[in-house]
C-alpha cells in the first residue's frame, strides 16, 4: 500500500524541519495506525502482572485493546480483545485470573491459549460449517519476553525483538536490571492511565532526549521535590550523575535516549538523604553493580524512547511509559512504575512516594509537560499554523558515531535523536521493508561505496 | 459508633458542614496557605486509582490501597505543602495562569463521632464532591466522587487528619490533577 502524503517534504531532517501536519492531521494518524502500529514492536506489559497460569492483563497496541495472558500451561500470549463472531470485547476487566474468556454478546468462549471452545447450540446451528480451530482469538504473530517485559508485533515478518532494539538494549537494561546489576528482577507496583489531549509523538519525543525542555520544570527545581528534598536538597532528583558525561544517543532503528557515561573512578553520591536505610541500600547496590558489571557500570540511564511509543525513566523515577494514540490529537498515556521485586519494603515505600509526586497527571514535574504538549498540539491545528514547520535544527552534525558508545552520540543537547526518529517514522509511513526500517540500508550502501 | 441524633448531634453536623464549606471556599478563593493551616501535621491525603474488576471482587480489588503501590495521591502534609509552594512560584505552568475552580460539597453525613456529640474530639464525615475546573480558555474538567474526611477538634475549629477521595473514573479523563481536592 502506498501513500499519497508528501512525506519527504514534510519530514526534511536534512534541513531540520518537520511539518506540523504529522502532529495534527487525521491522514497522518490513519497512516500511523495502518503502517506503523501494525509493524513495530510494542510494549504490552510485564510478567510480574501475570505471574500465575490464567492471569491476564488487558493492554493496548496502538488504538486496539489486547489481552496479555498466561495460559493454563504457563505460556504467555497477546490476543486482540475482540470476539471472532461479532467483535464484542471478550474481556472488560483490567486484570484478573480466568480459565475462559466468555464473550458477553453470544457467549462464544475462548480458552486462555486463545482457542475457541464454547459455541452455544453448536450441533444445531454450526455442525459441519464452523471449524473451531480456525476461529481462535487473533494472536500477535510475534511475542518476546525480555527481563520481565512483554513485547509484541502484528507483523509476521518483523525481526526478533533483540535485532529491533539493537544497541539500545544496553540502555534499556539499566532500567530493567536490578539496581545491584543482576539481570532483570523488576516488578510493576502500579499503573497510571490517563487521557492527554495532545498528539502521542510529543510525549515520545520528550523522552527521546529533549533535555532542552528543562526550563519548563523550573517550579519543581526551585521548591525541591526529589528523594532528598525533605533533607533540604533543591531540585527534582538526587545529583547522582554530577561527575558524568551526559550523552544523547540515537540508534538506526529509531530509538533514542539521554544517558550518562560516568568516569572510570565514579563513586556513589549520597541520595535519599533523610532515609538512612534507603541511602545505605542504594550505596550497597551501587557498589555491587560496579563489582558485577565492571566498566559497563559506567552507563547510567536518564530517559529514553524505544521506537515508536515506549518511553522510560531510568532511575529517579523508574518507569516505563506507553503513549497510545487515541485519535490524531489525543493520547492515552499508561505508566508502569518499577522497583526491584526483592528490594526491602522500606525502600519500595520511599520510591513509590517519590514516583507519585514526580510522575503522571498528579506528579508535580510532569504536569508541566502535559500543559506544554496540550497547547503545542492545540496551537498547531490552525490553517495558518500548519503552513509553518517545527524547527529541528539543534546541534546539527554535532554528534560522533560509536564514540564512546554504540550509536550516534552527542555530548551536547541535541535534536539528532528526534531527526533520526522522524526519519525512521517516515520509512514506516512509506511502507519500506525491514532492512530500511532497521536502518540497515545506509550501512549497506556505505559498504558498497 | 452510630451517633445519637439529638440537638447536640445536629449542632455538630452543622458545625462540620460549615467547616467543609469554609475549607472549600479557601481553595476556590486561592487562599492556599490558609488552606494548609487546616491540615493536621499527621495528615493522610489519599485518592485511589479505580479498576474495572469482576463482580464480587470490588471490596478486595476495585480501589488501590493506601500505603501500598501507586495511587493518584497517597501523601502527607509535607507533599501538599510542596504542591502549594509550587503553585505559588508563578512558573508552575500547569497552574499558570491559575485555573478557575469551584468545589461543591454535598450529601454531608456524620459517620463517626468520638467520644460524643456533646464533646467531640474527632469525627468522620462523608460527603460527595463535584469539583469544576476551567483553565485558560476552553479546558474544562469535572471531578465527581465520594470523600471521607476525618476531622480532629482544634480549638473552636477542626483540623483535617485524613482525606480519602474516591473519584468516579477509571482512566483519568483529565490531563492533570493539578488542583487540590
Amino acid at each position: 500500500m502506498t501513500t499519497t502524503l508528501p512525506i519527504d517534504q514534510m519530514i526534511d531532517t536534512n534541513r531540520g524541519t518537520i511539518s506540523r501536519e504529522i502532529f495534527v492531521a487525521p491522514e497522518f494518524h490513519a497512516q500511523e495506525l495502518e503502517k506503523l502500529f501494525t509493524r513495530a514492536w510494542l510494549f504490552v506489559g510485564h510478567e510480574s502482572q501475570i505471574p500465575n497460569p490464567g492471569d491476564f492483563f488487558v493492554s493496548r497496541m496502538g488504538e486496539e485493546s489486547v489481552i496479555l495472558c498466561r495460559d493454563t500451561n504457563g505460556a504467555v500470549h497477546v490476543f486482540l480483545n475482540s470476539c471472532r463472531h461479532r467483535g464484542m470485547k471478550v474481556c472488560r476487566y483490567e486484570s484478573g485470573n480466568t480459565s475462559l474468556f466468555v464473550c458477553p454478546y453470544h457467549s462464544w468462549s475462548y480458552t486462555t491459549d486463545g482457542k475457541l471452545q464454547g459455541v452455544p447450540l453448536y450441533r444445531v446451528l454450526y455442525e459441519g460449517q464452523l471449524d473451531r480451530a480456525e476461529w481462535s482469538l487473533i494472536e500477535t504473530p510475534k511475542l518476546h519476553l525480555y527481563k520481565g517485559t512483554v513485547w509484541a508485533s502484528w507483523d509476521p515478518e518483523a525481526p526478533d525483538l533483540m535485532t529491533y532494539l539493537g544497541d539500545a538494549v544496553d540502555h534499556l537494561d539499566q532500567v530493567l536490571d536490578c539496581r545491584d546489576g543482576r539481570p532483570g528482577g523488576s516488578e510493576v507496583i502500579g499503573i497510571h492511565k490517563w487521557i492527554l489531549p495532545a498528539n502521542w509523538k510529543f510525549a515520545a519525543e520528550n523522552f527521546l532526549g529533549d533535555t532542552y525542555h528543562n526550563p519548563s520544570h523550573r517550579s519543581v527545581d526551585m521548591i525541591g521535590i526529589g528523594p532528598s528534598a525533605r533533607a533540604g536538597q533543591p531540585g527534582r532528583r538526587d545529583n547522582e550523575y554530577n561527575r558524568g558525561q551526559h550523552v544523547w544517543v540515537s540508534h538506526p532503528q529509531g530509538h533514542g535516549m539521554h544517558s550518562v557515561w560516568m568516569p572510570q573512578d565514579f563513586d556513589y553520591q549520597p541520595s535519599y538523604m533523610q532515609y538512612p536505610i534507603v541511602d545505605e541500600y542504594f550505596r550497597h547496590c551501587f557498589n555491587e553493580r560496579k563489582r558485577r558489571l565492571g566498566d559497563k557500570a559506567r552507563l547510567m540511564p536518564f530517559t529514553g524512547n524505544l521506537f515508536p511509543n515506549t518511553s522510560y525513566h531510568g532511575r529517579q523515577p523508574r518507569a516505563l511509559c506507553v503513549w497510545h494514540p487515541h485519535g490524531p490529537t489525543e493520547t492515552e498515556a499508561w505508566r508502569f512504575f518499577l522497583v526491584d521485586a526483592d528490594a526491602p519494603a522500606e525502600v519500595k515505600d520511599v520510591l513509590r512516594h517519590f514516583y507519585m509526586r514526580y510522575s503522571g497527571p498528579a506528579g508535580m514535574t510532569e504536569q508541566d509537560d502535559m500543559e506544554n504538549w496540550l497547547y503545542a498540539t492545540k496551537a498547531s491545528t490552525g490553517t495558518i499554523a500548519r503552513r509553518y514547520p517545527f524547527n529541528y535544527q539543534q546541534s546539527m552534525g554535532a554528534h560522533k558515531h560509536n564514540d564512546p558508545l554504540p550509536g550516534d552520540v552527542s555530548v551536547q543537547i541535541t535534536e539528532q535523536s528526534a531527526r533520526n526518529y522522524y526519519q525512521v517514522y517516515a520509512r514506516y509511513l512509506k511502507g519500506e521493508g525491514w532492512d530500511q526500517l532497521l536502518g540497515r540500508e545506509p550501512a549497506v550502501r556505505q559498504a558498497a561505496e | 459508633m452510630t451517633p445519637l441524633r439529638g440537638p447536640a448531634w445536629f449542632a455538630l453536623k452543622q458545625d462540620v458542614e460549615d467547616f467543609l464549606y469554609m475549607e472549600a471556599d479557601l481553595l476556590d478563593q486561592r487562599m492556599f496557605r490558609e488552606w494548609l493551616d487546616l491540615l493536621a501535621e499527621d495528615l493522610v491525603y489519599f485518592m485511589p486509582i479505580r479498576r474495572n474488576v469482576k463482580f464480587g471482587q470490588h471490596a478486595e480489588r476495585e480501589n488501590t490501597r493506601q500505603g501500598e503501590g501507586i495511587s493518584w495521591f497517597d501523601e502527607d502534609k509535607w507533599t501538599l505543602s510542596k504542591r502549594v509552594e509550587q503553585i505559588l512560584t508563578g512558573v508552575h505552568y500547569a497552574e499558570e495562569p491559575l485555573s478557575r475552580v469551584t468545589h461543591m460539597v454535598s450529601n454531608v453525613r456524620l459517620l463517626e463521632v468520638a467520644p460524643s456529640a456533646e464533646a467531640p474530639t474527632q469525627v468522620v464525615v462523608g460527603c460527595r464532591f463535584l469539583v469544576y475546573q476551567n483553565r485558560v480558555e476552553y479546558e474544562t474538567n469535572t471531578f465527581v466522587g465520594r470523600r471521607i474526611d476525618t476531622l480532629r477538634r482544634h480549638g473552636d475549629s477542626w483540623l483535617i487528619v485524613r482525606r480519602e477521595m474516591i473519584l468516579e473514573q477509571n482512566v483519568l479523563m483529565a490531563k492533570n490533577l493539578s488542583i487540590l481536592f
